[in-house]
């Protein structure tokens, strides 16, 4: 499927542990993870991208959110919002 | 009164005038002189007596004939009746009258010739009303005169009310006084006249104005108040605030989308669009993170904390002296040839002692003068064994078995092994343990180390078994060591799997250059032999402390190894003298999960019987070479493996590899406890570290130091560190990661004499202890510090470099010097034309070979060296 190809250069990329693509509503589409682990990310990160894009958008209405990235103890998120769905991509930095 | 007198004379008045009024009409109406010009008879008829009240002999009568009418009323009788009333013929008369009331009298007497008459006149009124008015007539004229006066008052009648009045009344007491008083002035002087004010206080007016008396209130007896019924039923309407509306759901499973769905977006446009457009940006975040971690903390990956310590605290810390054991009456003139803590038991080791060989003449005589003994030291008691095992000659090695630890195997100086049970003597080396040495053991009512129990005796164990002396060494056994439980060897040195999880087999080396196999467990030959002997070798327990233990009973002064392996050199004749061994130590993944229960379970080595070779699975993985240290400072790389000539006979395969490196007796062959493949030698002046599998020779040799090192042993927690102990009674630590040609510590003259052996032991995470026997009997435990117990960050890793390094360094070498020996040899060629043949025959020229050889290896440590 045409997905696979476009995600494949994401995936490839060293360190990346999963993806997940989702809708607006931050139900997942498609996914590398495992089901529970999925629903689990997108419910999360899907609050934390529409309260973090109302936050910019707060501040400064002509702005919007492009990109996020959420740097933990054990990994690194990042979050790609857009209109109808967003990307979150999961990678273990290379240490 | 003077009311009531009013009105009666009014009455009477009245009576009387009519009463006049009649006797004016009997006579006739002409008018004759008899009666007065004011006096008119008037005959009035029934109905004027009634309307005036005068009626005859009813109002008016005899006695009071007087009647008052009112003018008014005649003149209205008048109007109303014209012509027809009684009083018309008078009409005139009546208008004229003055006053308002007009007598009439009742004449009784006819005396003017008519009933009644009218006194037209207010003067005959009073006349006759007053002569009518004395007697009953005189009331008459008094009543005429009443009319006109106001009544006299009559004659006070007194009441009693006269006293009241005089009292109340104020009357003078006595006269007025007044008095006159003038000033005498002269006439003619000005006058000064003023206004005063009368409220000014100099006028001296004394006023009384009215105030409230709080002594006197008045009590309201009396008000008026309104009451009003109240409803007992009241109803009221409020309006309540309603709680803020807000939606809540609870989600018991997660939103999913169909498959259905799923399939349409993935194949929608606007998901490719999105993809496309996120990617870049992905990557790039992606690719940043994977090249810089931004987070790192610098400071902290250098590890300056520990690492910096260690440098900076080299020379303060040191090995600290904790307890030093000596036991006069056994180490007097004794030197320690073995150390070693016991396996389980914390705080306990074991010491071995021999007699210095100047003292001894003979081997015999030596075991005749005084038996050798191990001695067991447990902290803190620093002069009291615990323990003695008599053993029939000096030991020089002993091991405990690492699956049992009640049983110990020893080497003896004569060659022989022998074997101890210490199983009855375990409850009372545990259970007297003190335990205040360890802070966080269970709570101590410590001080039950029953002194009287122990200064009086300590226990002495007899060995249980001795091998036979034909089968055992001729020379010292100078090192013993346990196979580990996880294999066994058969008669051939082919490793097989070892069934009873129990370590049965010991390895002994000697310098009758033999490495021997022995087993615990009832030979199969034998069986016949000891078919008596076995219900013997079933009681297993023990009476009393000199009684000999039957656990090998079965192997007592029969005792005969399962093979031998002899050493023979690889390039001469002749055989190495070993001095130490080392085993690959081989766990197998297999028995896992029966390691814990050897503790418990103790076996029963008379009824173990070696099993038959073929029985068993053959363990092809198990490393059968090992390094042996020789007499004359060789490490030597050999299998024990037996092999097969041509003509069928057992005989030991020639070593891999020999080198000799260290200059004099190999003292400590030691592997590496944080790597398998690592082994720790010292002989002679200088260490060497060896790599298993690397036959180039050792990848790390140490300087030569001034001083002989005697023992060595790694470092139990940190994978770069050891201890060497010298001749002098120093102690060398070496840190490999700091330093690499000198010791980083360096505790001079610890002991007085000769270090024979270091052995540490770990007793919890902050306690490791270092034990240190020299040659004069004395053991020293010392307590390593934190610098020397902790490791650095990554330090197996970094050792690990080290040694790879060292490996490749050596390759290199190697290389370099094949180069080198090769051009030598052309140049050699080239000089002399005579090559010694020395790679070939070796039986030949092995004398020439071994000079060859030497004169390399030294030349090899020179080159190191420098």
């Amino acid at each position: 499927m045409t997905e696979f190809s476009l995600l494949s250069p994401i995936q490839g990329q060293k360190g990346v542990q999963g993806i997940i693509v989702a809708n607006s509503e931050g139900i997942p589409i498609k996914s590398t993870l495992d089901n529970s682990s999925t629903v689990q990310y997108a419910g999360l990160i899907h609050q934390l991208v529409m309260k973090a894009r109302s936050t910019i958008r707060d501040i400064d209405p002509q702005n919007d959110l492009t990109f996020m990235r959420v740097r933990s103890k054990k990994n690194e998120i990042m979050i790609a919002p857009d209109k109808d769905f967003f990307l979150i991509v999961i990678q273990n930095p290379s240490d | 009164m003077a009311p009531k007198r009013q009105n009666s004379p009014s009455r009477k008045a009245s009576v009387k005038g009519k009463g006049k009024v009649k006797k004016n009409q009997p006579p006739s109406p002409k008018e004759k002189p008899d009666h007065p010009d004011d006096i008119y008879p008037i005959v009035l008829t029934t109905a004027t007596q009634e309307l005036f009240e005068c009626c005859i002999d009813e109002d008016v009568t005899d006695q009071s004939p007087y009647k008052l009418l009112k003018k008014d009323d005649i003149i209205q009788d008048i109007k109303t009746r014209a012509a027809v009333s009684d009083f018309h013929p008078v009409k005139q008369f009546v208008l004229d009258y003055p006053e308002d009331e007009i007598l009439l009298v009742f004449d009784v007497d006819f005396t003017y010739g008519q009933s009644f008459y009218l006194v037209l006149t207010p003067e005959a009124k009073a006349r006759i009303y007053n002569v009518l008015q004395p007697p009953q007539p005189e009331i008459i004229e008094v009543l005429e005169d009443d009319v006109s006066k106001t009544p006299e008052p009559k004659p006070w009648i007194s009441l009693g009310s006269e006293l009241e009045v005089d009292q109340e009344s104020v009357k003078e007491t006595r006269e007025k006084l007044c008095y006159k008083f003038y000033l005498k002035r002269r006439p003619g002087l000005p006058v000064c006249f003023s206004d005063r004010n009368s409220t000014e206080a100099e006028c001296r007016s004394v006023e009384c104005p009215s105030y409230q008396d709080s002594r006197f209130s008045i009590k309201r007896m009396q008000r008026d108040c309104g009451m009003q019924a109240v409803p007992r039923l009241q109803s009221s309407t409020t309006q309540t605030q309603r709680a803020f509306q807000r939606n809540i759901f609870t989600q018991y499973e997660p939103r999913e989308l169909s498959k259905k769905e799923k399939e349409r977006i993935l194949s929608s446009e606007n998901l490719r669009k999105f993809l496309n457009s996120v990617t870049p940006r992905v990557l790039h975040a992606l690719q940043q993170t994977h090249i810089m971690n931004v987070f790192t903390d610098d400071f902290k990956a250098l590890g300056i904390g520990a690492e910096a310590s260690d440098r900076l605290v080299m020379v303060s810390e040191g090995l600290k002296l904790q307890w030093t054991f000596t036991d006069e009456k056994r180490a007097m003139g004794n030197k320690i040839s073995s150390v070693s803590w016991h396996p389980t038991i914390h705080g306990l080791i074991a010491v071995a002692f021999i007699k210095k060989q100047e003292e001894q003449l003979d081997k015999s005589t030596a075991y005749i003068n005084s038996p050798a003994f191990i001695v067991f030291y447990g902290f803190p008691d620093q002069s009291n064994p615990r323990l003695l095992l008599e053993c029939p000659d000096d030991i020089f090695a002993f091991e405990f078995c690492p699956s049992n630890p009640n049983v110990i195997v020893g080497g003896c100086r004569n060659g022989k092994v022998v074997l101890w049970d210490i199983s009855f003597h375990a409850p009372h080396l545990q259970g007297t343990q003190p335990n205040s040495k360890k802070g966080s053991d269970s709570d101590s009512d410590t001080d039950t180390f029953d002194f009287d129990k122990k200064e009086n005796k300590t226990p002495v164990m007899r060995y249980c078994a001795v091998s036979s002396i034909e089968s055992s060494h001729k020379s010292p056994v100078t090192d013993v060591q346990w196979l580990p439980k996880t294999f066994e060897v058969t008669r051939t040195g082919v490793p097989v799997q070892n069934n009873s999880n129990i370590s049965v087999q010991v390895v002994t080396c000697s310098p009758d250059c033999t490495v021997m196999f022995w087993d615990l467990r009832v030979p199969k030959l034998q069986n016949q032999f000891l078919a008596d002997r076995k219900q013997d070798v079933d009681q297993k327990t023990m009476m009393t402390p000199y009684s000999i233990p039957k656990t090998f009973k079965h192997l007592d002064r029969t005792w005969k190894p399962l093979f031998r392996v002899s050493l023979p050199k690889s390039d001469t004749s002749g055989e190495y003298a070993p001095l130490k061994f080392s085993l690959e130590h081989y766990t197998c993944n297999s028995n896992t999960d029966n390691e814990n229960d050897v503790a418990e379970v103790l076996p029963e080595y008379s009824q173990l019987r070696i099993p038959s070779a073929k029985t068993l699975r053959t363990l092809d993985d198990v490393n059968t070479k090992f390094y042996i240290g020789t007499e004359e400072g060789e490490i030597v790389y050999t299998d024990w493996k037996l092999e097969e000539d041509e003509f069928e006979r057992k005989f030991s395969a020639k070593p891999l590899l020999c080198f000799r490196t260290h200059a004099w007796f190999v003292n400590t062959m030691q592997r590496s406890p944080f790597f398998k493949d690592i082994l720790l030698t010292t002989g002679g002046w200088n260490f060497a570290i060896w790599k298993e599998g690397v036959m180039g020779g050792p990848i790390f040799v140490g300087p030569s130091s001034e001083q002989e090192y005697s023992a060595a042993c790694w470092s139990l927690s940190r994978p770069a560190v050891f201890f060497i102990g010298r001749n002098d009674g120093s102690i060398e630590v070496w840190n490999l990661l700091l330093n690499t040609s000198e010791s980083t510590h360096f505790h001079e003259h610890i002991a007085s004499t000769r270090i024979t052996c270091i052995k540490p032991c770990i007793a919890s995470s902050k306690q490791h202890y270092l034990a240190v026997a020299d040659n004069l009997g004395m053991l020293r435990v010392f307590s390593v510090p934190k610098t020397l117990r902790s490791p650095v960050k990554n330090e197996d890793l970094n050792m690990q470099i080290f040694f790879d390094r060292e490996h490749d360094r050596l390759k290199d070498y190697l290389e370099w010097e094949e180069q080198w020996a090769k051009q030598r040899k052309e140049a050699g060629e080239s000089k002399k034309q005579v090559e010694p043949d020395k790679p070939v025959t070796f039986q030949v020229d092995s004398e020439e070979a071994d000079l060859k050889e030497y004169s390399d290896y030294l030349k090899l440590e020179e080159s190191i060296l420098e």
